[in-house]
């Protein structure tokens, strides 16, 4: 009986590579394993393409999550502290505090995408380069 | 114009209410039993071999995540306090942006089980995973206890048992089947149960939704406006203010409320568990789209449904059901579809309760038998056989405690705790696991004063807040011995935490070993010797 090898038993060298089963739930993502000895992950490191992903990385995340999270507490914040503001009515009975809510949900769906397009254009890539070149088969 | 929903007395006919949740428990345990014909590694009960799809485990995430108090707790926190309750929906919502962008996939790429895996990547490991295992299994305790709680308030609605015993006695049999789902399930029947329940909960809330729509002919004001009718608020209600105008602490509660809830969720030890069960990163990224997706669509319904509960039902009937609040989803569908309806959106709600705590049952089972058992007490030495055997044991007296605790909370405000939980998971785990993500000083001594300076500030700023004593809202409203003005200790512990993770940080020295640090560095951005390949698709 084969069982998918835990994923987490790094560098088990020539160990058997797991059958592809049929019907499983996720057959394309079976784990394989590293096939070469432990990866020199202080030379990967100070590698240029893992710097330029890092670089790429902390110039989208940091700045997003701050920019996500100051909008948000300017919501909440307002909410506290300015109701006639947020009281104001803007169509009917629709007020500017529930379209800033649903504005919110608008820009977490904006995020959703721009995060997607970003991580498949600039990072899935050198990812894949840097794994390759560690870990996909010998250098 | 009152409505002719009685104060006493059971909502909808309570046989088909019970019959349709019989059914439901029923089929979900045959297909628990039908998924879990292995369950021989720990991998597998854990995190089901790490074979879940990004698509399946974002909905199963759903299913974890809308618990009782987010369904039923944030539609009445609508329909009762009007705009003030919308902030939760808010909050619920944006939180999971910050697990897309900072933690899922770097969690997937680190850890192998528990949080505890992540932190004590390049720690020293038997303290750290003490300290993982020990805020986990409190975070997930009250988690637990809130739900279970909540669970008697329906029950009392429902089928008009109002009897303390009687209760319990239902509490008991909620215990028990969670206990079951994860005994025979582990993880991969669990999410098998999360995935069924949130499926079922999404379509009958989007339909109630649309159909509410409907009866105001797609007009939002005309909705907003027969809500305010029906409120003693008045307009008030879809202004800000409601429950948290007035005084400068409250306001500056409600900002405390909202720190806490969108960082809270992405460091609940049951939600981070889910991501382990996904083959690799991209996975886990998937997933969370997924359920930001739904999220978007559910807590845009609640809001509907909120407003739309006032507009049909009236606050105050609603304040006067048994169950109060959390009652408001519940006699909205009585309103619109009678007792089938009724029964459906009851059952739904139960399985919410049933599919939630078990979850939390798996996750506290996994703290203790890898963390503290496997790792701490056996120092890494323990077979996967006696690990398990640990975590089935630690599963079952989880289920009893949590049902004894739920017993004893009954009657108590179940949002109310699960804000707690969610601070309290801000203050321990936030900081750690930005810190030791991101940081590359950080280290065993930060690690230890941050978790716990956030553990011990919060639950000693809940313990003197208004929210235990000294108010009539309070849990214990005869005596007074509160001293922290703020229901919700977010604002203080919170950054607290992270100023005692930099501090101990500091005062810790240079005791890391660069090698693991590194190793660190590139596997969670990049996987490399995670042993996880990502799935090539288009």
């Amino acid at each position: 009986m084969t069982r998918a090898p835990d994923g987490s038993l790094r560098s088990r060298p020539g160990g058997p590579k797991p059958e592809p089963r049929f019907g499983n739930i996720a057959q394309d993502s079976l784990r394989r394993q590293a096939t070469s000895a432990e990866p020199d992950f202080t030379a990967i490191r100070e590698s240029g393409d893992f710097r330029s992903l890092r670089r790429r990385f902390r110039l989208f995340m940091f700045p997003m999550t701050l920019l996500v999270l100051a909008w948000y507490f300017t919501y909440a914040v307002l909410g506290a502290y300015a109701e006639d503001f947020m009281s104001a009515r803007v169509l009917g009975s629709i007020n500017v505090g529930l379209l800033l809510g649903l504005a919110q949900f608008a820009t977490t769906a904006l995020v959703v995408l721009l995060y997607g397009s970003y991580v498949r254009r600039r990072i899935d890539p050198l990812v894949d380069r840097i794994r390759e070149r560690a870990e996909g088969g010998p250098r | 114009m009152s409505t002719h929903v009685l104060a006493a007395g059971p909502v909808g006919d309570p046989t088909t209410t019970v019959s349709v949740f019989v059914g439901f428990v029923l089929m979900t345990l045959y297909v628990v039993y039908r998924v879990s014909n292995r369950n021989a590694t720990a991998s597998d009960y854990y995190v089901a071999g790490g074979n879940i799809t990004g698509a399946q485990n974002g909905i199963a995430l759903a299913g974890d995540w809308l618990s009782a108090a987010s369904f039923l707790g944030v539609a009445g926190a609508i329909a009762v306090h009007g705009y003030d309750g919308f902030l939760y929906s808010v909050g619920f919502l944006v939180a999971w942006l910050l697990e897309l962008m900072l933690i899922a996939e770097l969690v997937r790429n680190t850890g192998r089980f528990t949080m505890g895996d992540v932190i004590a990547y390049r720690m020293k490991p038997r303290p750290v995973r003490a300290a993982a295992a020990n805020t986990a299994l409190v975070i997930s305790f009250f988690y637990m206890v809130a739900q279970m709680a909540s669970a008697g308030g329906l029950v009392a609605l429902l089928l008009d048992v109002q009897s303390k015993f009687g209760q319990a006695l239902v509490l008991v049999f909620v215990g028990i089947v969670m206990v079951l789902y994860v005994l025979i399930g582990g993880m991969k029947g669990t999410t098998w149960v999360q995935i069924i329940k949130a499926l079922l909960l999404l379509v009958c809330v989007t339909l109630m939704a649309i159909f509410l729509l409907g009866k105001f002919s797609y007009n939002l004001s005309d909705l907003l406006d027969r809500a305010a009718a029906h409120s003693p608020l008045g307009q008030g209600l879809l202004q800000p203010g409601a429950q948290y105008g007035g005084s400068q602490t409250s306001r500056l509660d409600f900002v405390s409320l909202a720190m806490a809830i969108v960082l809270g969720i992405s460091c609940l030890p049951h939600i981070m568990m889910r991501f382990y069960t996904v083959p690799s990163a991209r996975e886990a990224r998937r997933s969370v789209v997924w359920i930001t997706w739904t999220m978007i669509i559910f807590y845009l319904a609640t809001l509907f449904l909120g407003y739309g509960a006032t507009a049909l039902v009236g606050s105050e009937a609603i304040q006067h059901a048994p169950g109060k609040e959390n009652s408001a989803a519940l006699l909205l569908a009585h309103r619109i579809g009678g007792s089938p309806l009724l029964g459906v959106v009851a059952a739904i709600a139960f399985a919410t309760i049933l599919a939630v705590v078990a979850g939390l049952t798996l996750t506290a089972s996994a703290a203790f038998a890898h963390d503290v058992y496997a790792n701490v007490i056996k120092r890494g030495k323990a077979d996967a056989e006696s690990e398990i055997r640990v975590a089935r044991l630690t599963a079952l007296v989880v289920g009893v405690l949590s049902t004894a605790g739920g017993i004893a909370a009954i009657g108590q405000n179940a949002a109310f705790m699960v804000s707690l939980a969610l601070a309290l998971a801000a203050s321990a785990n936030l900081p750690t696991v930005l810190y030791s993500l991101f940081w590359r000083r950080f280290n065993t001594a930060g690690t230890l004063w941050s978790m716990y300076t956030g553990l011990v500030s919060s639950i000693v700023l809940i313990v003197f807040s208004p929210a235990v004593s000294g108010k009539e809202s309070s849990m214990f409203p005869d005596v007074d011995f509160h001293w922290f003005p703020l229901s919700n200790p977010g604002l203080v512990s919170i950054p607290l935490a992270f100023f005692a993770g930099f501090v101990g940080t500091l005062f810790g020295g240079k005791e890391q070993d660069p090698a693991r640090q590194a190793e660190m560095e590139v596997r969670s951005l990049t996987g490399v010797g995670s042993g996880l390949v990502e799935p090539r698709r288009d």
